[in-house]
């Protein structure tokens, strides 16, 4: 069974929601992101999406963007993002890891290479930004058979037969992306969220996690009481952007805020 | 064979040529996608709309544009008889303006108050500029914050034009990433915005639009070189940026048996990897919207380029120059900084005709393939911009302050 099922499963019997925090990978370091990584588990984190860094990473905010800058100068591959899973999985054989990015490093790697390498290192899941389901079959079928999980973004512009669509090609879970805008926009309306997720769920069985614009421990608590999952990126790479002076420190600081996270979203439910 | 394909029925309905093309976007784009190309196919086939369009073309951009037998520099080159497209005397001073009336069209009729758009050079942003103050659309323009530097007449024109220029600080501060401001705009605000792209790339349908609008170029040229000599061209020459201006010289052209060559900025010289030429020296990728050739390390990171001319400085070209490439229908190959600005100086000299930096780069082609035809023979090359706006960069160059 894939780490992504049997997180979503063991959540489901616990009463819980997935909390999925998104770095980059190589910010600002290979090693610091070794030990966020742990930090970020210890913490509370169910999942762990990591990001590829790109040279153009249309669909992020300056945020992630300058993240991915800082990853690319520290000479990120997207092997050293592999080999920087393998190493977390010495430690870690249970956590979930996603790697999420955009086509263009994939497809110099070429997809079959990449899917084989990703299998060895201990990725359970794929998210390519630009890369919707009509253009991805061939993809699909070669992350299937390395036992990867790819997984989609729905939008707030999705419609349902798109949704359908969607659901059907995609595995693991399904991202919607909860405002029309960059990663690390500005406010999300919770109520709108949980609209859309009603639709969606009409059509998609997949567990559904919720992204962008989920800043601190009270929109991830809100966010949690209808999502699965609830991602949480930008507002954790601010985090590392202002500890770039003390990188040692930035594990910790990252975990505090993720740790609120938790905290937060487990009181909500309970109280429900 | 490329003898037996029919282009028209490139791209299909998913908007590929062969492998390249297609469209490679987020999820929230989509559906604005979908939606711009049912309305397009619509409009398409719509005669009132495309009178609309050409009406505009004849009277505000004052098509047709001649078609000019270049005696005196036939005669110097010795060899094939030169006619140059003259797209320099469209209004606003190159061909970018054919694409832009017909997307506003667009705009209007799709009810998008607002329209947006990427530049590199300046001549995209001014002749977006230019339809949205006729239609009293609100603009902003993305622009690199180099090239604003480098273009500054072109960004005070946008600001009489009354739109707004956005410099653009990330990445390589060039034409790429204003494009990939202007996707993050639109992608914000796609409710309400039309997204202008200025070239024959991005997602699908931008490359068959821009090319629709775009051919306008190569049907004039068909009908005004069989008028003027009672025959086909031998060869068409244009220099390929995105490749608009040469996708719309090429294509009604392109089922004939005539040689065409498309002309990608060389920059310090292909082998010194300071270029822009995605073709000659790229690699198969996807980038905004499209899969095609581009200027990448082995990573997949997009390479910063360098071409004199800011219209040419960009790491991809559009999907359906890729594919003419991989066919061999169409021939191609680069011209460096040097070649381009000494048919900048030529042109001037000889025919008083002053050529556009990405426009001399077809001409430093022409310099070097007339010469082996015979005087019986015909080339049409692409004009397609005037060179006013790159006095600047020729001054500086010669050390001159002006």
């Amino acid at each position: 069974m894939n780490r992504i099922d049997t997180c979503f499963k063991a959540l489901a019997e616990a009463g819980k929601k997935a909390l999925i925090p998104f770095i980059t990978a190589g910010d600002p370091s290979p090693e610091i992101t070794l030990k966020l990584m742990h930090a970020m588990v210890e913490a509370g984190a169910d999942i762990i999406e990591l990001g590829v860094p790109f040279s153009d990473p249309m669909a992020d905010g300056p945020v992630i963007q300058l993240a991915s800058e800082r990853a690319l100068a520290a000479g990120t591959t997207t092997q050293v993002v592999l080999d920087t899973v393998a190493k977390f999985r010495e430690q870690d054989n249970t956590t979930p890891v996603v790697l999420m990015g955009y086509l263009n490093p994939v497809e110099a790697m070429g997809y079959e290479t990449f899917a084989h390498n990703a299998s060895v290192a201990g990725v359970d899941g794929v998210l390519l930004v630009d890369l919707p389901p009509e253009e991805s079959r061939q993809a699909t079928q070669l992350f299937a058979a390395k036992n990867i999980k790819h997984i989609f973004l729905l939008a707030p512009t999705t419609t349902p037969e798109r949704t359908a669509l969607i659901a059907k090609a995609g595995s693991g879970y399904l991202y919607y992306v909860s405002l029309k805008g960059v990663t690390g926009s500005a406010t999300l309306d919770t109520e709108a969220v949980a609209k859309q997720l009603e639709m969606i769920r009409k059509h998609a069985q997949l567990p559904i996690g919720v992204g962008f614009g989920i800043s601190d421990a009270a929109s991830a608590r809100a966010i949690a009481a209808t999502a699965d999952g609830v991602v949480v990126g930008s507002a954790l790479v601010r985090r590392v952007a202002e500890n770039l002076e003390q990188p040692e420190q930035i594990p910790a600081k990252v975990a505090a805020v993720l740790a609120e996270m938790r905290a937060a979203m487990d009181e909500g439910i309970k109280h429900e | 064979m490329s003898k037996d394909i029919v282009f028209s029925q490139y791209p299909d309905t998913g908007g590929h040529f062969e492998q390249f093309g297609g469209r490679f976007v987020s999820e929230t784009l989509m559906a604005a996608l979908q939606e711009l190309e049912q309305v397009y196919m619509r409009f398409r086939n719509d005669k009132a709309f495309q009178e609309e369009f050409f009406h505009d073309l004849a009277q505000y951009v004052g098509r047709p544009t001649p078609l000019y037998h270049a005696q005196r520099w036939s005669n110097e080159l010795g060899g094939a008889q030169i006619y140059l497209k003259r797209e320099d005397l469209n209004h606003t001073g190159a061909h970018k303006v054919n694409n832009t009336i017909g997307q506003a069209l667009l705009a209007k009729h799709t009810g998008k108050p607002r329209v947006i758009a990427e530049t590199g050079a300046g001549q995209h942003g001014v002749a977006t500029a230019t339809v949205a103050a006729r239609l009293g659309l609100k603009c902003q323009v993305y622009m690199g914050a180099e090239d604003v530097e480098r273009q500054k007449i072109n960004v005070y024109r946008m600001k009489l034009l009354g739109a707004e220029v956005i410099p653009v600080h990330s990445g390589s501060a060039t034409l790429k990433d204003a494009m990939n401001e202007a996707m993050r705009d639109w992608v914000t605000n796609v409710d309400d915005t039309f997204y202008i792209i200025g070239t024959v790339a991005g997602p699908h349908p931008y490359p068959l639009l821009v090319r629709d609008f775009q051919s306008i170029i190569g049907r004039e040229a068909r009908e005004q070189i069989l008028a003027q000599t009672g025959k086909l061209p031998d060869a068409l020459v244009a220099c390929v940026g995105g490749g608009s201006n040469a996708i719309g010289l090429f294509h009604p052209f392109l089922e004939d048996d005539v040689a065409i060559y498309g002309i990608e900025a060389g920059g310090k010289g292909v082998d010194t990897g300071k270029h822009a030429a995605a073709l000659s020296a790229g690699r198969t990728g996807v980038l905004h919207g499209n899969c095609t050739y581009l200027i990448e390390d082995e990573d997949g990171q997009i390479i910063p380029t360098h071409s004199i001319s800011a219209g040419l400085d960009y790491p991809g070209v559009g999907p359906e120059h890729a594919w003419l490439k991989e066919i061999g229908r169409v021939k191609y190959d680069a011209i460096t900084d040097e070649e381009a600005l000494a048919a900048f100086r030529e042109l001037t000299l000889v025919e008083g005709i002053m050529p556009a930096l990405e426009s001399s780069h077809a001409l430093a082609y022409v310099k070097k393939l007339a010469p082996t035809m015979n005087k019986d023979q015909s080339i049409i090359v692409n004009l397609s911009g005037r060179g006013d706006k790159d006095i600047h960069t020729v001054a500086a160059i010669d050390g001159i302050d002006v």
